[in-house]
């Protein structure tokens, strides 16, 4: 009953209610495990299904996964020390060129909803540093953003070195941006394209399972 | 330098909706109502929009369009440009204090209210370009036209700033070109009748274009 209580707090994007439901369930001993994949992960795919129906929109997925943030803060100590592995690891930055970092960390706050271990490298970020932090962190996924049409190109650079590098086999690239279409992230061989942070989410999830 | 006051600029809460993608038949959850009355709190006490305008020739301005020499072969803005009535260079921005706060709630752990207030941000800089439009007295159809987009590559931002120089309003470029702080708006204002205004948006950067903005733009002068 009380994981529904959970549920129900970060669907409805109540942050304190979310939080004090998570610290009454760890005292109550709940396993890290239990909670995240029986109420935190279903809410958080329940709220990106509603937004994908048009039922609720951005603000409203936010307020979601600010809930959800504070309930990781309680319960991510306890997901290391039961060894609760993360759905995966993405570094994630702006690309060379440009400045505008808020769509790209709000891809990067959807993503450690969804149980994703995030590298956030920032932005105006080298082709080459973004392939160096996936090497360094492991991560099979590289997520790119950019916000202008003289910028978006720098995502191209990034996918000709992973090419050049050997890495295309291992580094997996979504690429996400006002000015993006699924055309431009097909020509320049992105693996995904993202027209906002909720299908960022499900285009990872679809990178990952590959 | 024309300064304004926070409320010249303030966004309605139509548009800073329809820049977040919630349509007009949507009915707005007290949670987001919260969020929007936060914001707009927040942006009355943060923002300090100000900005500049400097006439120019055609023939100055042609100069300046060259820039560094890497814009597309053909684009909107060397055929609009040539036949306009007048033309101005302007800067403005909405200051530091506001983009600080939107850091500091991604920081915090709280996008919602960070999207919210950049939302706010961005839909108030456009409209701190139509205020300057505005201010660029007499010519009743003006349009702001910006380097980054539409084939003017970014790079001609150096020639723009050199120009009408708008460190005086705390504008400064890095070396990528990119304004800062970001919320700043910078270009060329066109003056003249509908048609002056008008192209085909066919050019070749067009299909990789997700907002065909220019299209609303074009009917708003009409």
């Amino acid at each position: 009953m009380i994981l529904q209580e959970l549920h129900a707090a970060v669907e409805g994007g109540d942050a304190i209610r979310a939080r004090s439901v998570t610290a009454t369930l760890i005292e109550q001993a709940g396993g890290a495990g239990e909670i995240l994949n029986g109420a935190l992960l279903p809410a958080m795919a329940l709220v990106g299904a509603r937004f994908r129906d048009r039922d609720i929109f951005l603000p409203d997925v936010l307020l979601a996964a600010r809930a959800m943030k504070a309930s990781l803060g309680l319960l991510e100590p306890l997901l290391l020390r039961d060894a609760v592995p993360a759905a995966g690891t993405v570094v994630i930055g702006t690309v060379r060129g440009d400045l505008h970092d808020i769509g790209k960390n709000l891809v990067s706050i959807m993503l450690q909803g969804a149980g994703y271990r995030v590298v956030d490298l920032g932005s105006d970020i080298e082709a080459d540093a973004f392939i160096d932090a996936a090497l360094h962190a492991e991560a099979s996924v590289i997520g790119m953003s950019a916000l202008l049409t003289t910028t978006m190109t720098g995502m191209e650079a990034v996918i000709q070195r992973i090419v050049a590098r050997g890495l295309s086999d291992q580094l997996r690239t979504i690429v996400g941006g006002a000015p993006l279409s699924a055309n431009f992230a097909r020509e320049i061989g992105a693996d995904g394209f993202a027209p906002d942070a909720v299908s960022a989410v499900e285009q990872v999830r679809a990178l990952v399972a590959r | 330098m024309i300064r304004f006051i926070a409320a010249d600029v303030l966004p309605t809460e139509v548009d800073v909706l329809r820049r977040m993608g919630i349509p007009s038949y949507a009915p707005v959850t007290p949670a987001v109502r919260k969020l929007l009355n936060t914001a707009a709190a927040q942006w009355i006490e943060l923002a300090e929009p100000r900005g500049v305008l400097r006439d120019v020739s055609s023939e100055e301005f042609a100069l300046i369009y060259r820039g560094e020499g890497q814009n597309a072969v053909a684009t909107p803005l060397q055929t609009i440009y040539p036949r306009a009535e007048a033309l101005a260079l302007f800067a403005g921005t909405i200051g530091e204090r506001v983009e600080q706060e939107i850091q500091k709630y991604c920081g915090a752990g709280d996008p919602a209210l960070a999207f919210v207030l950049d939302t706010f941000a961005s839909e108030a800089t456009s409209r701190l370009a139509d205020r300057l439009a505005s201010a660029f007295n007499g010519h009743a159809r003006v349009l702001p036209y910006s380097a980054g987009y539409c084939g003017w590559h970014v790079s001609g931002q150096r020639a723009l700033f050199t120009a009408i120089d708008p460190s005086d309003i705390g504008i400064a470029l890095n070396e990528s070109c990119l304004m800062k702080p970001i919320k700043s708006v910078s270009g060329m204002l066109v003056a003249g009748d509908a048609a002056t205004h008008q192209f085909r948006p066919a050019f070749p950067f067009c299909e990789d274009c997700a907002t065909h903005e220019c299209v609303a733009r074009m009917i708003s002068v009409r």
